[in-house]
Order: C-alpha cells, then sequence, then structure tokens
C-alpha cells in the first residue's frame, strides 16, 4: 500500500469506503436528471442548432458570408480552432502527464478533463473543414493523390502535419479515454444486474466490452495505461508546437517566431485548465461531488494555472521587448508591439493583458484559490483573455500588411459569431450528456488510493485521535451496506 | 473431468493479499482473481508472469514508423517531387526535418492502437461479450479468489486458511 505524506490534507473527505464510492459515482447515472440539466441542455441544443443553421449557410454561399478579406482571410475561424484545440490540451495533461508525476489528485478530474479533450477536438476540426470553402472535399487533406492522378499531398507543409497531428491526438485520445472507462461501465453493468434493470444492464454490457477484473486483465491494463500515458505526453506538447508552426513557418511578421512551440503549449494549458475549473466547479456541485473534487482540488488546478500563466506571460514580455529592440519598423506593428497598444485593436490588445497577464495575478493568494466563485469567474475570464490572444495573433499580425495599401479592419459577420456559438453548444451538449451517461469519475482507479488519501486512513495520528487505535496505522475499511 | 473449486469472498484488497499468500503458502494454486480495481502486487503472489504488452507497443511503434517513412519517401520523392519555392525533394536526406512531424504522430498513432488493440483481443474485451465475474460484486468493493481444489481435504484446508484470513463467503462451487 502506497501511503501519502501526514502534512498533506485527504484528497477524498467524508470518511468514504470502496462501497461508497461505488454509489457516489453510480448516483448521476442511475438517477433522473433534475430541471436544470434539462435547462442546461435545451440551451446547448438551442445554441448548437443555431451553428448548424450558420454552417449550412456558410457551406451552401460560400465563405463570402464572413467577414474575412484580402488581408485578414484568417478571422474568427481560425482563432476559434486554436481556441478549441488549446483547451483540449489540460486534459491530456491532467491524464497522461500528471499520471506520469503520480499525482494522486487527478484522479476525480481526469475523466471530465479527458472528455472536454474529445468533445473540444471534435469542435476544432470543424473550423478548418468549413475554412475551405468546399468541406465536401475535405479528404483531400489525406494523402491522395490529387484528382487520383499523380501529386501528391505536400509532406513539408505545418498545414498537413496539423492533419496527421490532430487526427492522431483525437484518436489517441478517444482510446485512452474509452480504456479507463471500460471497469467503470462494468461496475454500472452489475448493479444494474443486481437490481435487475434489464435494459440498462445490456447497454452497459456492451459498453463494457465484457470487462470483469480478472487479476490478468487488471495486469495488462495498468500497463496499457502507463505506456498510453508515456505515449501521450510527448504527443500532447507535439500536438500544440504542431499547430503554433501554421503561424511559426510563415512569413508574416509577428508570427515568425521561434518561441511559438513552447509559448502555445503553455497557453494551451492555460487555456485548458481553465476550461476544466469552468467545468469541474459546476459538475461537483450539480453531481454532488463536492467530497471528491475538493477545494484542494481547485487550489492546485489553480496554482498550475497560474504557474502557466506566468509562462505565457513571460512570452507575452519577450514578443513585446523584442519587437521594439529588433528597430525593425515591420515589428513595430505585431500584435504585442506600441503600434497595436494605441492602434484600432488596441481594444483586443488590453482584453488579452488584462485577461490573461493583470487579473490572473490575484491567484497568488491562497484565499482566492480557494474561494469558488472567484476562481469560476476567473476560469472564464482566462478563457476569454485565451481567445483574444489567438484572435490578436491572426487578425492584428495581418490587419498591417506589408502593402500600406492593404492595410483595413476586419468585423466578424453573423453567421461567423453563429458557428462559434454554434460549436459552445455543441460542446455543452455532449459534455451535458456525458455526465448523466457515462461515470463522471474514474472509481476504480481512485479506489486505489482511498487508502492513502482517503479522511479514513490518510492520516494516522487523526486516526489514533479518533479511534484509539495505538499502533498508528491506518484501520481497516469498514462496509457500508 | 468436472473440477472443483473453492471461491473465497473478501471485502478488502489487503485481506484478499493475505489470503493469496497464504494460500499459495500452504502450496494450491490461485486460479483467478477478481477486484474492483488493480490490487497491487497480488500478481506476484499469484505468480503471473510479467505482461509483454508494452514490448508489442514498441513493434508497433517501429512498423508506424517504418510504414510513414515508406509512404512520405514514396510520394514526395520518388513518385512525384513537388517543387515548392525552388526547394524541391530530391531525396528523403534532405526532406528529413521537416517529415519528422508526421513521422512522429504514426509512430504514436500505431503504437497506441495497436497496444490497445492487442490488450482487448488478448482479454478478449470485445463489444457484447458475456462477463465472466461469477458475483457483481466484484466490481464494486468486494474482491474473489479462485482456487482449484482435487480432494476433500484440500477444500477443508483452503476453507479454513480463507476464514482464517478473514474472507466474508466462502462457497465450494462444481465446474
Amino acid at each position: 500500500m502506497q501511503h501519502e505524506s501526514v502534512i498533506r490534507d485527504p484528497l477524498l473527505l467524508g470518511k468514504k469506503t470502496y462501497h461508497q464510492i461505488t454509489e457516489d459515482v453510480a448516483r448521476p447515472v442511475e438517477g433522473k436528471a433534475n430541471k436544470y440539466w434539462w435547462l442546461m441542455l435545451a440551451l446547448a441544443v438551442v445554441a448548437w442548432s443555431w451553428g448548424i443553421g450558420c454552417m449550412a449557410y456558410t457551406v451552401g454561399r460560400g465563405i463570402g458570408t464572413w467577414g474575412i478579406n484580402r488581408t485578414i482571410d484568417w478571422g474568427w475561424d481560425i482563432t476559434n480552432f486554436v481556441w478549441w484545440i488549446g483547451i483540449g490540451h489540460a486534459g491530456t495533461l491532467i491524464s497522461a502527464v500528471l499520471c506520469l508525476f503520480r499525482q494522486r489528485w487527478r484522479l476525480t478530474i481526469n475523466r471530465s478533463a479527458e472528455a472536454m479533450t474529445i468533445f473540444a477536438v471534435m469542435c476544432a476540426a470543424i473550423f478548418p473543414v468549413l475554412h475551405m470553402g468546399r468541406p465536401w472535399l475535405a479528404y483531400f487533406v489525406f494523402p491522395l493523390p490529387n484528382q487520383f492522378g499523380s501529386l501528391w499531398v505536400n509532406f513539408n507543409s505545418p498545414l498537413l502535419w496539423d492533419v496527421f497531428a490532430i487526427s492522431t491526438y483525437f484518436s489517441v485520445s478517444v482510446v485512452f479515454w474509452y480504456l479507463g472507462l471500460i471497469p467503470d461501465f462494468a461496475m454500472i453493468r452489475d448493479r444494474a444486474k443486481m437490481a435487475g434493470r434489464k435494459i440498462s444492464y445490456e447497454i452497459y454490457r456492451i459498453l463494457s466490452f465484457g470487462w470483469s477484473g480478472r487479476a490478468k486483465d487488471w495486469q495488462r491494463f495498468e500497463e496499457v495505461s502507463l505506456v498510453l500515458a508515456g505515449i501521450c505526453t510527448p504527443l500532447v506538447f507535439s500536438v500544440h508546437s504542431i499547430v503554433s508552426s501554421d503561424f511559426a513557418t510563415g512569413v508574416v511578421r509577428g508570427w515568425h517566431s521561434t518561441v511559438y512551440p513552447p509559448y502555445f503549449v503553455a497557453g494551451a494549458i492555460f487555456s485548458g485548465m481553465a476550461m476544466v475549473l469552468t467545468l469541474v466547479i459546476v459538475g461537483r456541485k450539480v453531481l454532488g461531488l463536492e467530497e471528491y473534487i475538493t477545494i484542494q482540488h481547485i487550489d492546485t488546478m489553480n496554482k498550475v494555472m497560474l504557474t502557466m500563466g506566468s509562462v505565457v506571460g513571460v512570452a507575452y514580455f519577450a514578443e513585446f521587448f523584442f519587437a521594439w529592440y529588433s528597430g525593425n519598423p515591420d515589428e513595430s506593428f505585431i500584435y504585442l508591439s506600441w503600434n497595436n497598444a494605441i492602434g484600432p485593436y488596441a481594444w483586443a490588445f488590453w482584453a488579452l493583458i488584462i485577461c490573461n497577464n493583470l487579473l490572473p495575478q490575484i491567484l497568488w493568494s491562497k484565499r482566492i484559490r480557494r474561494n469558488l466563485y472567484i476562481t469560476f469567474i476567473m476560469s472564464i475570464v482566462i478563457n476569454i483573455g485565451m481567445w483574444f490572444e489567438r484572435f490578436d495573433i491572426i487578425v492584428t499580425d495581418l490587419y498591417r500588411d506589408y502593402i500600406p495599401s492593404d492595410w483595413t479592419y476586419y468585423s466578424p459577420s453573423w453567421v461567423e459569431v453563429g458557428i462559434f456559438v454554434g460549436t459552445i453548444g455543441m460542446f455543452f451538449t455532449f459534455f451535458l450528456c456525458f455526465a448523466r451517461v457515462f461515470p463522471f469519475i474514474a472509481q476504480a482507479e481512485l479506489k486505489t488510493t482511498l487508502k492513502a488519501t482517503g479522511d479514513l486512513f490518510h492520516n494516522p495520528r487523526k486516526i489514533k485521535a479518533k479511534t484509539g487505535n495505538t499502533d498508528g496505522a491506518p484501520v481497516q475499511p469498514q462496509t457500508a451496506h | 473431468m468436472s473440477h472443483t473449486y473453492v471461491h473465497a469472498l473478501y471485502d478488502d484488497d489487503d485481506r484478499l493479499k493475505d489470503g493469496a499468500k497464504k494460500v499459495r503458502s500452504l502450496g494450491f494454486s490461485i486460479k483467478e482473481v477478481f477486484s474492483p480495481f488493480p490490487v497491487h502486487g497480488i500478481d506476484k503472489i499469484m505468480g503471473l508472469n510479467r505482461t509483454r504488452i508494452s514490448i508489442c507497443c514498441f513493434i508497433y511503434g517501429c512498423t508506424g514508423f517504418s510504414l510513414a517513412f515508406w509512404m512520405i519517401s514514396y510520394m514526395s520523392v520518388y513518385d512525384w517531387p513537388i517543387d515548392i519555392g525552388g526547394k524541391p525533394n530530391f531525396t528523403p536526406y534532405h526532406n528529413l526535418p521537416s517529415w519528422i512531424p508526421i513521422l512522429f504522430e504514426s509512430t504514436v498513432l500505431c503504437s497506441a492502437h495497436g497496444m490497445a488493440i492487442t490488450f482487448l483481443l488478448r482479454s478478449w474485451l470485445i463489444p457484447g461479450v458475456t462477463p465472466k465475474n461469477p458475483d457483481p460484486r466484484t466490481t464494486d468493493d468486494h474482491f474473489l479468489m479462485v482456487m482449484p481444489a482435487y480432494t476433500d481435504a484440500d477444500i477443508n484446508t483452503i476453507t479454513s486458511a480463507a476464514k482464517a484470513t478473514g474472507a466474508v463467503e466462502i462457497k465450494t462451487v462444481h465446474a
């Protein structure tokens, strides 16, 4: 058995036993949804429907329905693509990178964070496909000879790297997520069997792939999880590095920057962690999981967010400093420059600085990191800030072109706004359904750490004081039926 | 030939491991253990071999890398070299740096999916398969140890060992 240092707070509150964990995780899946869930779902579906309408209009009429022009040909569309891809990164960070670092606090949030990753990547993929203008020819991005003749795709292009990176990232994330779900589906299945719920049993029997929890299966399961975590770690860093290469290998000033790959990865984790916080702060309350996703978890995620925000802040400073220090007149018009700070897009520049650099500084205070209301508002502020970062990189690096006659301004059309709102609706529709049908917490994995971090077992001195157990050893669990 | 098995049900993983050690020390084998979560160390007590699935993963990764290298070389260099910006694809060697992202992604793609498929097939986890755990509580909070017994004396010895180590239910099953 692994022990946790006694000076750490327990990660599982409320004297949980193995059976209690099962009950708490199964409750949202087996119970009925309340009216707030239905209301949220209705709103999400309406937003998604509006988005589908705007997408259909775009496909029917062409991307001339958008506000983009010859100078700014990547507007909201690619901004939203990079924003969604970035949000996905926190899920893989929590499930893979923190797995390698043996961070136990990830266990109650990894399932929902991985779901968020998958849904975010699905939303992201919509944008480049629509931007093609002829989405029915989207299969041309795969290695096929053009027009089925002789000319192949260009393997030296970062746009093609993106195709491989994002499709690999999506499919590997789905596999990682689903393999972890199998034992939890089996738990729901067996509960349905004991309760005599036949339809539920049949559904979860298929979803659980016949999992029975044999020792050899667990041995393989653990090995596969560890190796997948090891594989996903470089994968997650590669994906956003490659997305940043879409910009960094271009000749547009402001984009042509070697700092982009690490800076994009840090930004992605920053925004992704903010989205995880937005989702779990609501999720823990609605699903009654406050004893699993504790204030300690929120505090830790805030610390990760603060660290990543600081890395991003240093990158902003470096960009700003070198744009000025180079003395290059072109560089003085990049997204982080004096010209942009006082130009027509000053509002976007300051939105970025305030949301991403200034306001997150309040997270240095432990009291604020542990305040759910402020954390929730900060998570939304950071997501807005990170959206502005991508908007600034794309739009304010393009609007002052090398030729002054090309200088122009860009505002999105209602169609572009509609598509973005539609993807947010799609994301929340999927996430709300996930929270009702799938076990929200990876209960099988969590049970392995119950004796190390559970309130009942965690601190031998506390146990001694409460139970009079003189040897100071963790007590045996009491099964509660 | 029919077999007799003793099913010992525990409600704690540490007691399960105590029971498994005791049964093994008495010279009996453990056919199977069903548990709601991975019980660390039980595989060694049972005498299970280490899984070789990570070796499979390495082989799949090498395959993915080789296939991607062959594919890119064939398409970009041998079949139809694209000359973009005066930078033609004459040799794989000259283009290798810009191929690294796709070579890496293909390696990851093949290793991850290959390993997952191997795991599912080796453990026979297929949609629609009927689960084999004899007691549904083993996915909740109970741990079931299955031990073969050949004589009545074996059954008695195993049963008393299981009882002594805290088994909450003990059954004899003829299969």
